[in-house]
């Protein structure tokens, strides 16, 4: 079966270069049955993927040890479950399934592509052939998951930290964030190769966008909530290259969300804009060549890393190719409106975009800087949390006070008269709240009381915008207030859809600085029936118990609970020993209180052989509201992405001409 | 390893099929050349583009006037521009559309 695998993953390749070269040179010289020719070679690629995909799928099922990357990632005792989702455990199975899904958006936006012309179509082709092309030449000359060897009695194993059911949805989430951006870059680089910088491009790709943008924040909810239950240190987010990796991509397609609509209604930014969709693109191939290189943990794994070097050189050749096309077609890219005022809707996304690009590439630096360090002196730098923690404060309060600002400024301009109207609400919300906060004893954190007293600014004005729309809204059509609500949003989903992603935002933001600035932390060694108190809960240790499970040892400290006199339960951190990977977890334990939306949350730092546990115990207030904050954000994103059926029509309407069938 | 082999060869012969069937459906076509809009209608599509933003724009302006984000005298201001803007954009866009008409006629 290896052979049928390395067999689709070479049909692949040379389907994806022909939609290159053959794509390439149908749109240079216009011929149109080879521009088909080269988009049904996209079609084809997919299905070669689909089988190449199955075969690993199968052989991981099978645990079959004759291909070395299921011995190398599984074993026989490893649950189905994770042997499956050991798929994109590595190297090899990420790669596939970076092609899988790039090859599968592939198909599927060429083919909705109606209204994009025919000619940014057929450079369209060749764009996303040549990013499929580069992902496939990997698969095939460099890191084949089809590689075989003398079947073993049974394999290393997995990862136990890969161990987890998030790991069966976090992945492939990323990924489909990560590969969804190729979308967008494909489209923009299309219009410009055709010369076209009409707006169809943007249209075409809209919803694209905002889908690979949201998998990229749900999937990083997701890993933040995989590392807070399973990593076992207690936080969510450690600034980890990984980690920013997806995050850096995430922050500059959040700026392009912003900054199209102000090309969409003023016809300003274009460029901008087009730099930002190279910048959201570059990243996501950033952040895959960092977590596959090898390179996060030493250049010198870098340097035998096999991918590494390839990855570099098409992240440069990409980028180089880009800019340059953006250089040469400026003139038509020019805008023939400029900023009226700089208190307006459009300045505030302005600002916006500058701050969430500073925090972007500020993380970037961070990431990259210790690269460069070991490259020019041989030492080994380190950038940690204060540096990245003062640029979030730095950029991301006034980013949090712009969410606010931005809905209750007009566009083109706002007089100070208007101004005052439409903040008063919000500011007193804010000051009443900020008083509250400091007689509440918040004034430990500085930072905390700000975050706080500008999230209540950014819910108020989010409220105000929903009951003063719904009031004009049934002013206007002699409605009932629910009709004239769902009416409000039903006209303008991606507006509303938008306000609901920041009110998670916000909710995100409430529970990063309730776990961080107000987090109590206690360690302590513990002897059965010996207590320590945390934040007014009292935690006695009762004792050991173990348990023998399929692939490991469950060792669990037996921790109860009170608060006063009142017993509030057992709770069970300990450690898992793995058999097959001969490495040992940590297993927290984690009371949530959701009147308070905090947490209880237990750590078993050591398991000592005279019955003792190392105990380290975390308050962590608010911290549940982060989560909350992950189905607010797929509430807002689903309103935002939802089809328009009035706008479908206008669309239609204008670009009636310039339809095309695909 | 049959199975293997017959999957193989089916994914082939499909996948060569598939990029063959433009020259196979159309072996001499009368026209191969990739449609591209004529100035006309990229004319035509920046002028529905332009119509669609004063509108919007309008729209969005009546909106944040009822609101309260706009005041009366802003309002006053920027209304009649934007007007002017639209109507402007519905004109060529009809002028547009008359002289195609009356090119087509002519051709006709």
């Amino acid at each position: 079966m290896a052979d049928l695998g390395r067999a689709a993953l070479v049909t692949s390749f040379l389907l994806l270069l022909y939609a290159l070269v053959g794509g390439s040179l149908a749109a240079w010289k216009g011929r149109r049955r080879l521009a088909e020719s080269a988009q049904n070679a996209l079609l084809g690629s997919f299905a070669a993927t689909v089988v190449a995909t199955a075969v690993l799928v199968g052989a991981l099922a099978r645990h079959d040890f004759s291909f070395q990357y299921v011995a190398d990632h599984t074993s026989r005792e490893l649950p189905l479950g994770y042997t499956l989702t050991a798929f994109w455990g590595g190297q090899e199975g990420s790669l596939l399934l970076w092609l899988l899904v790039l090859s599968g958006y592939s198909v599927a936006a060429v083919l909705t592509a109606r209204r994009v012309g025919r000619e940014v179509l057929a450079w369209v082709v060749p764009t996303l052939g040549l990013v499929g092309t580069f992902f496939a030449l990997l698969l095939v000359f460099v890191a084949s998951p089809f590689a075989t060897q003398a079947a073993v009695a049974d394999g290393a194993g997995l990862n136990p930290s890969l161990q987890n059911p998030y790991m069966a949805i976090h992945p492939p989430m990323l990924y489909l964030g990560y590969v969804g951006l190729t979308v967008p870059f494909a489209f923009a680089m299309g219009a410009l190769l055709a010369r076209r910088t009409d707006e169809r491009w943007i249209v075409a790709t809209r919803r694209w966008t905002l889908a690979a943008w949201a998998f990229l924040g749900i999937g990083q909810l997701l890993g933040a909530h995989w590392a807070y239950v399973e990593i076992g240190w207690g936080g969510f987010y450690a600034w980890d290259p990984v980690e920013n990796a997806a995050l850096m991509p995430w922050l500059a397609a959040t700026a392009f969300l912003h900054s199209v609509m102000i090309q969409e209604k003023r016809g300003m930014l274009k460029v901008w804009n087009v730099l930002l969709v190279v910048l959201a693109f570059g990243l996501s191939l950033f952040g895959t060549f960092l977590t596959r290189s090898g390179i996060i943990q030493s250049i010198h794994s870098f340097t035998q890393s096999s991918i590494g070097p390839w990855f570099l050189g098409f992240i440069c050749l990409i980028t180089a190719g880009s800019l340059t096309l953006v250089f040469a077609r400026l003139p038509l890219l020019r805008a023939k409106t400029r900023l009226e005022s700089l208190v307006s809707r459009e300045a505030t996304f302005l600002y916006n975009n500058l701050l969430l690009v500073a925090l972007a590439l500020t993380i970037l630096w961070g990431v990259v800087y210790p690269i460069l360090s070991e490259v020019v002196t041989g030492q080994t730098a380190t950038v940690s949390k204060p540096y990245y923690n003062f640029f979030l404060h730095t950029f991301g309060l006034p980013l949090l006070l712009l969410m606010g600002i931005g809905p209750l400024v007009a566009w083109r301009r706002a007089s100070l008269r208007a101004l005052g109207r439409t903040f008063l609400w919000p500011l007193a919300a804010a000051l009443i709240a900020g008083i509250a906060l400091l007689a509440a004893g918040a004034g430990s954190s500085r930072i905390g009381v700000i975050a706080y007293t500008f999230s209540v600014f950014v819910l108020a004005a989010i409220a105000l915008e929903f009951v003063r729309g719904t009031v004009a809204r049934k002013a206007l059509g002699g409605l009932g207030w629910a009709a004239a609500f769902s009416s409000l949003i039903a006209r303008n989903r991606r507006r509303y859809g938008g306000y609901v992603v920041h009110a998670s935002v916000v909710l995100l933001a409430i529970g990063v600085t309730g776990a961080s600035a107000y987090e109590t932390v206690r360690e302590s060694r513990l002897k059965p029936g010996q207590s320590m108190t945390v934040a007014g809960d009292r935690l006695v240790f009762r004792g050991f118990r173990s348990r023998l499970e399929s692939n490991h040892r469950a060792i669990r400290g037996l921790v109860d609970v009170y608060r006063g006199d009142k017993y509030l339960g057992r709770y069970t951190p300990g450690k898992n020993q793995y058999f097959a990977e001969d490495q040992v977890s940590n297993e927290v334990s984690i009371r949530h209180d959701w009147l308070t939306g905090g947490d209880l949350f237990l750590i078993a730092d050591q398991v000592n052989s005279n019955g003792s546990i190392d105990l380290k115990a975390l308050q962590k207030p608010l911290v549940n509201l982060l989560w909350l904050a992950g189905f607010v954000f797929v509430g807002g994103a689903l309103i935002a992405l939802w089809p328009d059926a009035r706008e479908e029509r206008r669309l239609a309407e204008r670009y009636a001409g310039a339809t095309v069938r695909v | 390893m049959t199975a293997a082999l017959v999957v193989g060869t089916l994914l082939a012969v499909v996948c060569v099929v598939l990029v063959a069937l433009p020259f196979l459906r159309e072996p001499r076509p009368g026209d191969d050349t990739l449609a591209r809009p004529d100035a006309q209608e990229q004319r035509r599509l920046a002028l529905a583009e332009e119509r669609d933003r004063a509108l919007a724009a309008l729209k969005e302006l009546e909106f944040d006037h009822r609101t309260g984000k706009v005041s009366d005298d802003d309002y006053r201001q920027l209304v009649g521009p934007l007007r002017r803007r639209a109507a402007e954009a519905l004109r060529a866009l009809d002028l547009q559309a008359s002289t195609v008409e009356e090119q087509v006629t002519t051709r006709g």
